[in-house]
């Protein structure tokens, strides 16, 4: 029998999901709405400079946004799949979530190693 | 080889019977809807951490560019869009932090632990988070 990709795949999904539920509300309400809004002081152009360049942050940020990347594919593959009854499809939307959750984890990896 | 007569006919695999449901199967009932906003709330964290990624490189193209960037996230109808994303992912987060127990589940000796416990567990997890990221993004200054 050939063996399943799906409890790596099942995996990534997972540990994304985590760290999306854990760490993107608070990003998203501090960065994007009370800072702009003014309810909060937002952190100067040096400070969070000097944050992105930390090793640390940048490891992190590789992770969130990778694992968040193939979060996405996996549960919006299945969005597919199941909701709009693709199944005839279902090589193709593999092949392009995935494809594009990979290509995105690239781009995010050259950007956080050689970018900032 | 010659085709077959039977266009129907698949080798050692016999038709199968397959009702067809329709594409907006899931409008049928309220739990139905809920999954289904639940599953679609994936590419809005796609977009938060790609956003970020974005973010990221305004900081490192030079202060000019980022500053353009801030004018940018400071528009009313972007921020309203944001304030949409941050629904959809409070959403994720509440769906899939209430659904931890299901997937986690922790003895001690030989008894199980309650579902709640797991659940708060979880919860304090989201909040000592939230707080541990909001000190590093606007407490240090």
């Amino acid at each position: 029998m050939a063996r399943s990709n799906e409890p790596i795949l099942w995996a990534l999904f997972s540990a994304g999901g985590m760290l999306a539920a854990l760490f993107l509300p608070v990003i998203v309400f501090l960065l994007w709405i009370a800072g702009p809004l003014g309810w909060v002081t937002p952190p100067s152009y040096v400070t969070l400079a000097a944050l992105a360049h930390h090793p640390l942050t940048r490891l992190f940020l590789f992770g969130l946004a990778g694992l968040t990347f193939y979060h996405w594919a996996h549960r919006f593959r299945y969005t597919l799949y199941d909701g709009l009854q693709l199944y005839h499809l279902n090589q193709l939307i593999a092949v392009l979530t995935y494809g594009l959750a990979t290509a995105l984890t690239l781009a995010a990896g050259l950007l956080l190693a050689f970018g900032v | 080889m010659g085709k077959a007569l039977n266009p129907d006919y698949t080798p050692f695999h016999p038709k199968w019977y397959r009702r067809r449901i329709p594409i907006f199967w899931w409008l049928r009932k309220r739990a139905y809807v809920k999954f289904i906003a639940r599953e679609l709330t994936s590419p809005f964290a796609a977009y938060a951490a790609l956003l970020l990624l974005i973010q990221v490189w305004a900081l490192a193209s030079g202060a000019v560019t980022y500053s353009r960037f801030m004018s940018l996230l400071a528009r009313g109808p972007v921020i309203l869009w944001h304030a949409f994303v941050l629904l959809c992912l409070l959403f994720h987060s509440i769906t899939w932090l209430n659904l931890a127990p299901k997937a986690l589940v922790l003895r001690l000796g030989k008894k199980r632990l309650p579902d709640w416990t797991v659940r708060v567990a979880h919860y304090a997890a989201w909040f000592a988070v939230s707080a541990f990221t909001a000190w590093i993004l606007i407490g240090t200054g």
